[in-house]
């Protein structure tokens, strides 16, 4: 068996495995961070400081009760979680998480750490992405419930409407990098200014960033757009009927989905793996002698996972009508106006 | 070998998921089919040293259209076709028009597969091939389009321009505002 | 290698079972599938003969014809809609009130 591939294997399983983790670990953090923000400790009992809790949790949702209701559709009922974990997992396969390794000499040919890398890699994401609208429609759809069938219409025009704020940001940055392949976009920001600050398109493109996350959050149903699921409006929007392991995985495509975010935010606008702090140390050169990059590269997605949670348990949720006019009327002319902007000086300053 | 195993795999997945749609009495069951479709034609696209026409494909048509074409099957709550009003009598046996219909149809397709086995022009191989760089090169596509074809991009904004107008205005309801 | 002719053929069968589509089933939704089958072999068909020919050509045509795909299937969507309210049926055959 050739070694480089089976290297490659080694490390799209590695992913694969990764991203699983990381919804398990997020179940936690999030409990710990919104018990912190609340003057409480978050789950404490189980194992020390309360971390084999999401153990429990998934021990807890696999051996529930499988319910199906008698008048939901019998396959579009488990198609759902099912389209909606497979397009969350399968959109990370083009963001790269690493830079070169050869795995300390052992391989021939140095190894790109990254599951796929494709020359139209941002397109891909994009594409992938706009595929998770299907299993929150048809989770709606097939319940044959009322509350779901709203919280399912809701939660898909609603990622639908900030898809296109998300593409126009995303154009901004392609422009940027003469280039869609998401390696070669992470690649164009080596480099320092003045010697001192990074050369991340964040400080080039401040406003592109800030659209960029606010669509990422929209996508994911995260608050403060996650009026589909509200607990106290929805029942529980869109996964009302669900029970037990396909109820477990709504969360986990949302989880997951919220990872691929950030990954793609830290990949364009924060430097993906070079680069740990918003000013040069003496860490980086540390970091690139020993090629430790997607160490640095999870520490930045770990911020924004920590900014994510922050934001759901700070500030109030949207109304859906809000939502609605925030994305068309307010987001989509800023994008716009954002890319003619760069495009414009993209030209000028290139002529 | 992986290749021409990949594009039998996709062709008959295509061919065989839009057989399906058109054989389904549930709409929605019609349009998650051709999605399945759709998705292996973006395979064949990227087999043909396309990737932004397969990822446009996915995006406009699996991610878009769909989409609508699910809205409105979900709105409208349509009621299926009753299956006890299909004529299930063979095709050869039915009336008129239906038969000799069913007969050209066959003719066409059995001649159209001879007249393209026996092109010997078309048996050149198609898809990785060396040019394969240049053609599925964004940069090349992005300069003819704008220089060579920039009349029909500007005349097709036009058209989604007015296309979106007359879908908000036809299926607006009596007395809205 | 996979000769020209391949995606052809394949092509001509997904525009045939597009238009068997259009021809048998009595649902507006299910036509409008039919149609788009239709239009999906021939954007197989422009590729694969701008692959052939080693141009780009190919390609951008595809692209116009999924833009204007878009927006007819829009349109349409929106007439099926408002056929709809008229008459509460999907049937094409509902909709006879212009025969003599």
């Amino acid at each position: 068996m050739n070694v480089q591939l089976l290297a490659q294997f080694i490390v799209i399983f590695a992913a694969f495995f990764l991203l699983v983790n990381m919804s398990a670990v997020l179940v936690l953090a999030e409990r710990k961070v919104m018990g912190f923000m609340q003057q409480r400790y978050g789950p404490y009992l189980v194992g020390p400081h309360g971390m084999l809790q999401p153990f429990a949790d998934i021990l807890k949702l696999l051996m529930k009760e499988e319910l199906r209701p008698k008048g939901a559709d019998k396959w579009l009922f488990t198609l759902a979680p099912v389209l909606a974990v497979t397009t969350a997992f399968a959109a990370f396969a083009t963001v790269p998480f690493g830079g070169e390794t050869t795995l300390f000499g052992l391989l021939d040919a140095p190894l790109k750490l990254g599951a796929a890398d494709v020359n139209v890699g941002v397109l891909v994401i994009f594409a992938i992405t706009s595929m998770g609208v299907y299993g929150i429609v048809l989770a709606g759809w097939s319940s044959n419930s009322k509350y779901a069938l709203f919280g399912g219409l809701r939660a898909s025009a609603q990622m639908i409407s900030y898809e296109l704020s998300y593409a126009t940001a995303l154009a901004a940055i392609i422009m940027l990098a003469g280039s869609m392949s998401v390696r070669e976009m992470v690649d164009s920001q080596t480099g320092y200014w003045f010697g001192v600050i990074p050369k991340w398109y964040i400080f080039i493109q401040p406003i592109g960033f800030i659209i960029y996350f606010i669509a990422g959050v929209a996508e994911t149903n995260r608050a403060p757009f996650d009026f589909p699921e509200a607990e106290q409006e929805l029942v529980a929007g869109f996964n009302t009927e669900y029970s037990s392991v396909r109820f477990a995985l709504f969360p986990q495509a949302e989880y997951i989905n919220m990872v691929t975010v950030a990954a793609v935010a830290t990949d364009l606008f924060l430097g993906g793996w070079h680069g740990l702090l918003p000013f040069r140390t003496p860490l980086d050169g540390l970091i690139e002698y020993w090629n430790v990059g997607w160490l640095v590269f999870f520490a930045k997605i770990g911020g924004i996972l920590f900014f994510y949670i922050w934001m759901r348990w700070t500030v109030p949720r949207y109304r859906y009508d809000q939502l609605m006019k925030f994305g068309w009327k307010w987001l989509l002319p800023a994008s716009v106006i954002n890319l003619l902007v760069t495009a414009a000086a993209v030209l000028y300053f290139n002529a | 070998m992986l290749e021409s195993l990949l594009f039998y795999v996709l062709s008959g997945l295509a061919v065989g998921a839009s057989a399906l749609v058109i054989g389904q009495r549930n709409a929605m069951y019609s349009v998650l089919l051709l999605i399945v479709s759709f998705a292996a034609l973006a395979g064949l696209y990227i087999g043909l040293d396309a990737p932004f026409v397969a990822m446009a494909q996915m995006i406009i048509y699996a991610g878009a259209i769909m989409v609508l074409f699910l809205f409105v099957v979900m709105l409208l709550n349509a009621p299926q076709e009753d299956a006890a009003e299909w004529d299930r009598t063979h095709p050869l046996k039915r009336p008129g028009f239906a038969r000799i219909g069913v007969v050209l149809a066959v003719l066409l397709v059995a001649e159209l597969g001879w007249a393209l086995a026996k092109v010997m022009s078309l048996g050149a191989p198609v898809g990785g091939r060396a040019d394969g760089a240049t053609i599925s090169s964004v940069r090349e596509m992005g300069r003819v389009l704008f220089t060579q074809y920039s009349f029909a991009f500007e005349a097709t904004s036009v058209l989604i321009l007015v296309a979106m107008v007359g879908a908000v205005v036809l299926a607006r309801r009596e007395g809205d505002a | 290698m996979i000769p020209l002719s391949h995606y052809l053929v394949v092509s001509a069968l997904l525009f045939a079972i597009g238009s068997a589509g259009v021809f048998l089933r009595k649902n507006l939704i299910t036509i409008l599938l039919s149609v788009e089958i239709m239009l999906n072999a021939v954007n197989l068909s422009f590729v694969a003969f701008g692959r052939f020919n080693g141009t780009v050509d190919g390609q951008i045509i595809t692209f116009f014809v999924m833009t204007v795909a878009a927006a007819e299937a829009a349109v349409g969507l929106a007439l099926v809609i408002a056929l709809f309210r008229t008459r509460e049926s999907l049937n094409p055959d509902a909709f006879t009130s212009l025969k003599w």
